[in-house]
């Protein structure tokens, strides 16, 4: 019931009007994968979904941040159904702990839940789209018959932009593209090459990278 | 909640439904009628937008009937959905966040709360005098210096268009003007239909007749043609209507003409706006029509000048 009224409000102050370019109403597990620039993301695309397809969606967030403190946590384990995974720190992540994020997220696959991810692995300052991390393309490889979903979201990071505890209630784009999946002899780097450039198309010429 | 029955305005609503009746009539039998592929899409977007005239139409009266509250319920909600979308295709800055989030949730209801109250030496200036103090002084204290002469233009430009000149619609309801025994709601169905039928007709006439085009850098679907035609027609529709205003006809005339030339430089100055922006409509709420700042933005300069020209001339 709260993520009920949390996507209705959020429909209401992001005014969101989804243009799809994949079966919207599809019922095997798939990915979706975004750009990142605002808390609305998630509840975004999660309120742009057909309602009968809400329920089966997994956001992937990270554990650092939706672990420190009793709200987050509600929030991200009763009222989202989140996986929490480990990010990679500064240091770099130990080859351990993204093989333990891989799998939570394949179970949930296994599970029949789709996922919602943001390989970027944080929220960017600006509308600009940042490298991806490697987690979307080993998990294309644990689970090759799963579809990728290229999410493109407009304009949340002007609605609600980090740092940010007001929105400015603007009207966002939700663009849901064709999928696609890890090709068998496509490498690391040329995979999330194409995914990152497939994403930034849905959204029209002028998304920049950064 | 009182209901003003007063039957004259029960006539003008029963005129309305009457009309968009016959306008249904016309759309079906274009449907029927045009085969020809180039123009089925004209023909089933002129549906579209009939069918939609029907809700707005259905809205416009609902909230009119109850007067002062509904009509500022009304226009207050108008104002924030025609707000967000100019707001969603203004260039603002990162540094605006904090400036818009008090545009959005304290002007806009304070603008309105004012108009409720009837304080006319404070609604009018809340936005010309203090909004646009205070947007310039919070973007300077965000601390952002480019395009800073442009971002505050911008807001500034954006609550007058969307929240100041809407707010003079509602406003209607608060003049006082002796010897006019009829509820000041019809001053806004007055200014409504003339504003909102001159839209229509000039689309008709130019549909029609359209040859040559006034700016068409700016919008090629306004022509000479259409723009007389829809002036005058409305103009004249206006004047049939002067009993159910203050005015005589030769006032009410000149009322109508003066409401027409306002919408048409309204509809102009928005189109400039979506051009600029390279867009054709800003937002996709009404089917047919585009969104609400597409639907009324030839109200927006034609409310504030005629309630100040009724005031100035015919107000106690």
């Amino acid at each position: 019931m709260i993520a009920q009224t949390i996507g209705g409000v959020c429909r209401f102050v992001a005014g969101v009007s989804p243009e799809w370019h994949c079966d919207p109403d599809a019922t095997n597990p798939r990915v979706f994968f975004a750009n990142h620039a605002s808390h609305l993301d998630f509840v975004v695309i999660w309120s742009a979904l057909p309602r009968r397809r809400r329920d089966e969606v997994r956001p992937v967030a990270g554990s650092d941040y939706w672990n420190a403190g009793m709200i987050r946590r509600f929030m991200a384990d009763n009222v989202f159904h989140a996986v929490l995974i480990e990010r990679a720190g500064p240091a770099g992540h130990s080859l351990a702990a993204a093989r333990t994020s891989i799998g939570l997220m394949a179970a949930e696959l296994d599970r029949r839940h789709s996922l919602i991810v943001f390989p970027e692995g944080t929220r960017s300052r600006d509308a600009a789209v940042g490298e991806f991390k490697a987690g979307l393309y080993h998990l294309s490889r644990s689970r090759p018959d799963v579809d990728l979903i290229p999410v493109f979201l407009g304009n949340t990071n002007r609605i609600l932009p980090k740092g940010e505890a007001l929105p400015v209630p603007m009207l966002s784009r939700v663009v849901f593209g064709a999928p696609i999946r890890a090709e068998a002899n496509e490498d690391k780097t040329s995979f999330l090459h194409r995914a990152r450039a497939v994403l930034m198309d849905l959204g029209g010429p002028h998304v920049s990278s950064n | 909640m009182f209901l003003q029955t007063d039957a004259t305005l029960v006539r003008l609503f029963a005129a309305v439904i009457g009309l968009l009746a016959l306008a249904s009539a016309i759309g079906a039998l274009l449907n029927h009628r045009v085969h020809d592929p180039a123009l089925r899409a004209t023909v089933q977007n002129v549906n579209a937008r009939i069918r939609a005239w029907w809700i707005m139409a259905a809205v416009f009266i609902a909230s009119v009937s109850t007067g002062r509250v509904g009509s500022i319920v009304l226009f207050g909600v108008l104002s924030f959905l025609a707000l967000r979308e100019f707001v969603t295709l203004a260039p603002t800055a990162p540094a605006d966040h904090r400036a818009l989030v008090w545009c959005f949730f304290v002007a806009t209801p304070l603008q309105y709360a004012l108009v409720w109250e009837g304080r006319y030496e404070l609604f009018t200036i809340l936005v010309p005098v203090y909004l646009a103090i205070f947007v310039a002084v919070r973007a300077a204290l965000a601390g952002d210096t480019g395009r800073f002469l442009q971002r505050a233009a911008t807001t500034q430009l954006a609550l007058t268009i969307c929240v100041y000149f809407v707010a003079y619609v509602p406003a209607l309801m608060m003049l006082r003007i002796p010897g006019y025994h009829l509820p000041n709601a019809a001053l806004i169905f007055f200014l409504v239909f003339v504003v909102q039928l001159s839209d229509v007709l000039q689309y008709v006439w130019g549909k029609t007749l359209g040859r040559r085009p006034i700016a068409p850098a700016v919008s090629p679907s306004k022509t000479w043609e259409g723009f007389c035609g829809g002036v005058l027609s409305a103009t004249a529709a206006g004047t049939a209507l002067w009993w159910i205003t203050p005015f005589g006809p030769l006032q009410a005339a000149i009322m109508a003409l003066t409401i027409a030339l306002m919408g048409f430089a309204g509809g102009l100055v928005m189109s400039a706006i979506k051009r600029d922006a390279g867009v054709k409509d800003y937002g996709s709420l009404i089917p047919g029509h585009g969104g609400v700042l597409d639907r009324i933005d030839s109200l927006c300069f034609a409310a504030p000048v005629f309630f100040h020209v009724t005031r100035y001339f015919f107000a106690s």
